[in-house]
């Protein structure tokens, strides 16, 4: 099999050569002798592959990673990172090794960069430009193109495009004002997105609305929005029937699919460089087309149809699968699916409470104390605990997000962020609960003689205990939900199917990430529920046994 | 051991709010002294002095003969019983570890013993009483427990904040006959404070009159009810009298 791919890599080399330019020497393809070479064998190093979370690319980075381990290295997968900051901030700063990028999106989202109208039009005049300023100022290596474009399609439904006469991007932003538009979060804040489109064309659409890619196509084809940003290799572009409307001032720059390899993974595996560049020029738009087809809308396995695809272009050896997958994936249950996948499940569940566990304690362990000496400081404590709740309402991708910089991404700065929404209930709690704690009984035992620690622990925190278990318990719950997010920076956990299955609009994929965390909030804050009870000062928790078994209030007793 | 108990020339402002001015009062080992005034007078921020639960800004406090200025607040605190309106019994311990309190502190062996010793010298047998939770009481053996802790390490001071004030009047009747009976029995020094002049009249010999921070007429009830300092000493008795008529005409 090698023999093949190399034969076919030399060939794609002597293809690109005969553009005449100089992108084959900026290509540096590997010589024969170095992919004779190019397994993992011998090598500890594993090989990080992301991707973003969209279908296609869920797609691409598994193909990455299979054929990687067809050729015997180590492969970690990172799929479903937030988007293209997240994931290309991680490979900057080594977090990850690979992912598939576009070129366009290089151009604009991460360099922001203009080019002359000319260069911009041509593919390999743009590829050959991302190609350098990505290594002048990343250090990090396009690698040759995958051999196709997924560029936007603006779409719109047969109906609305007879309706409105619309061809073209021209006819759509002049009769914009009479349409709604439902746009991708992404698509409406990118500069080669809805702002350039606003500013090429003039597009204003009479509303518009942020839509989450999964339901963008089924809000189009139920007419709640009259034109979607789509991508050109989606699946359900041909199954909706829909028109995509021609770019006729060239606004989209070229979108060529290539991976994207950090400045360690050359370093440290050269081989494993040449054996990704063994896709380069592989996939062409239909065979995408008819990929993004059986992930997208016959909700097969990713891992499936990438290990056919392998095999189709004849990198892995053995025999296609496709038909037996697409009807099991069909006639299977839900029950059977998660049964098939008890052990994923598990282990993404064990991750996630691990995620959970650390994040909570470092929060208990910050957060009690912080209350406590708040209540001898009030003056400060409700500005102070106001500064946490503000953190609150920072929105968990947002905060996410904003740990890239500082952090990369993976487990570290998933748990800061965990860590940091968890601390505010935990403080409100112990202040709140000790600040409370019977004044009278406080009072007493001060003019008693105890010593303030005394009071504290004999006291305050006895009675304080259940507000303060209260707002642990809270914590846990928050922290057992916001974890589901972690998966956008590559933490693991439940999120992971939950993120890919929005992305692949995949029912049971999500739910097989929402009911494992579900459930494991419910059991958390059912194990919280018992250790509240059992912190539970002991005239409290009798009053409550006393009621139970008497049915009748033990005060009216005794008086 | 009983001792004496005074406050010399003693000012004390909460902001610009004049709490105390100038007061001066002394109580003889053994005996009770009862601070008398409405809200406000001051007379619980004196009381408050005594055990340094208040600094004031000027004067002297004497225990015995020391300056509570020297000494350390937590020593000088369990050295002298206290209670207060609402109990302010630990409601999470039982009666006889809440009882125990002060024994505990001060790290004597039979604390347990003194705790129930104390019970019983309120009238509450510690068979029956001493594992009960203070919920479980009625509002009138609650204040006999609080009454029960601050005697239990046989302090030689006693100092009591409106400590029947939120007792209907058949308990609070019941407990001043108590507490009368144990602080002659145990021969403590008493402070208390009270806005009841008739309370006053019936556990103390020495009323202490006070109004807007100063005193008023310090004297016994007798001296009170014969020679009025003033007008507002004479209204105050005057109202207290006419109480007692209604009551019993």
């Amino acid at each position: 099999m090698i023999r093949l791919g190399q034969v076919l890599v030399v060939f794609w080399a002597l293809a690109s050569s005969d553009a005449g330019n100089a992108l084959t020497e900026d290509y540096r393809l590997p010589a024969d002798r170095e992919l004779l070479m190019a397994t993992g064998q011998g090598s500890n190093r594993s090989v990080i592959v992301a991707s973003k979370p969209f279908g296609e690319s869920y797609l691409l980075a598994e193909m990455f990673a299979q054929l990687l381990e067809s050729r015997g290295f180590n492969v970690e997968r990172r799929p479903g990172l937030g988007a293209t900051e997240i994931a290309f901030a991680a490979l900057r700063t080594g977090a990850i090794d690979v992912y598939p990028e576009y070129t366009g999106t290089g151009l604009i989202a991460i360099l922001h960069d203009t080019l002359p109208d000319s260069v911009a039009a041509d593919p390999r005049a743009v590829f050959a430009h991302v190609y350098r300023r990505f290594e002048d100022s990343y250090h990090t290596r396009w690698l040759p193109p995958l051999g196709f474009e997924n560029t936007y399609a603006i779409a719109v439904t047969k109906t609305t495009a007879n309706r409105f006469h619309l061809r073209t991007l021209s006819d759509l932003a002049r009769e914009s004002p009479h349409l709604t538009a439902g746009f991708t979060a992404d698509f409406i804040g990118r500069s080669d997105g809805l702002v350039g489109l606003s500013r090429i064309y003039g597009l204003k659409p009479r509303t518009v609305r942020p839509l989450a890619p999964a339901v963008k196509y089924q809000a189009l084809a139920s007419g709640a929005v009259d034109v979607i940003d789509g991508y050109s290799t989606d699946g359900l572009l041909a199954r909706y029937d829909l028109v995509t409307l021609i770019d006729d001032r060239h606004f989209f720059p070229p979108y060529e699919a290539a991976a994207l390899v950090s400045q360690q993974l050359e370093h440290d595996l050269p081989a494993a460089i040449a054996v990704l560049t063994l896709l380069s020029g592989r996939l062409d738009v239909q065979t995408m087309r008819q990929l993004n087809r059986r992930i997208e809308v016959d909700g097969e396995d990713v891992k499936v149809v990438a290990a056919d695809e392998l095999r189709a272009v004849g990198l892995v050896g053995g025999k296609t699968s496709m038909t037996r997958s697409a009807n099991s994936a069909q006639q299977s249950s839900f029950w059977r699916y998660l049964w098939d996948r008890r052990a994923t499940i598990f282990s993404l569940t064990m991750r996630h409470l691990l995620l959970v566990a650390i994040a909570l304690a470092a929060a208990v362990i910050v957060a009690v104390p912080l209350g406590l000496g708040l209540e001898r400081a009030r003056r400060v404590a409700e500005a102070t605990i106001g500064a946490l709740g503000v953190l609150q309402t920072i929105p968990s991708i947002a905060l996410l997000a904003f740990m890239i910089p500082l952090l990369g991404v993976g487990v570290t700065p998933a748990l800061i962020a965990l860590w940091l929404y968890a601390l505010y209930p935990i403080a409100r709690g112990t202040y709140t609960g000790v600040r409370d704690a019977d004044p009278d009984a406080v009072a007493a035992a001060e003019a008693l003689g105890t010593t303030p620690r005394q009071r504290l622990l004999w006291v305050r925190l006895p009675l304080a205990a259940p507000v303060i278990m209260a707002g642990i318990r809270t914590a846990a719950v928050i922290t057992v939900g916001a974890a589901t997010l972690a998966a956008f920076i590559g933490a693991g956990g439940l999120g992971e199917p939950i993120v890919a299955g929005l992305a692949l609009a995949d029912t049971r994929m999500i739910l097989s990430g929402a009911l494992p965390a579900a459930a494991l909030a419910l059991a958390v804050d059912g194990l919280l529920a018992i250790v509240e009870r059992l912190v539970t000062p002991a005239h409290r928790r009798q009053r409550l046994w006393q009621r139970r078994e008497t049915g009748a209030s033990p005060r009216g007793a005794a008086a | 051991m009983p001792t004496t108990l005074s406050a010399r020339n003693v000012s004390h402002r909460f902001g610009n709010v004049v709490a105390l001015e100038n007061v001066s009062v002394d109580v003889a080992a053994g005996q009770a002294t009862a601070l008398v005034g409405e809200s406000g007078s001051g007379k619980t921020t004196l009381l408050r002095c005594f055990n340094r639960l208040i600094e004031p800004g000027r004067g002297d406090i004497l225990v015995g003969d020391k300056n509570v200025r020297t000494e350390s607040a937590v020593l000088l605190r369990r050295g002298m019983g206290y209670v207060q309106q609402h109990g302010g019994l630990l409601p999470h311990w039982r009666v006889l570890r809440n009882v125990a309190l002060v024994p505990v502190l001060l790290e004597r062996s039979d604390a347990q013993d003194e705790a129930r010793e104390a019970l019983e010298l309120v009238g509450l047998p510690a068979a029956q009483f001493a594992s009960r939770f203070p919920h479980e009481l009625s509002g009138g053996q609650r204040q006999r427990v609080a009454l029960a802790r601050s005697i239990a390490a046989r302090p030689g001071v006693i100092l009591l904040d409106e400590p029947f004030g939120a007792l209907d009047a058949i308990s609070r009747s019941e407990l001043q006959q108590v507490f009368d009976d144990l602080r002659r029995r145990l021969s403590v020094t008493t402070l208390l404070v009270t806005h009841d002049l008739a309370e006053a009249g019936r556990l103390a010999e020495q009323v202490v009159v006070m109004r807007n921070g100063r005193v008023e007429q310090r004297g016994s009830m007798r001296d009170l009810v014969h020679a009025p300092a003033n007008d507002y000493v004479a209204q105050l008795i005057e109202r207290a009298r006419a109480g007692m008529e209604a009551l019993a005409s």
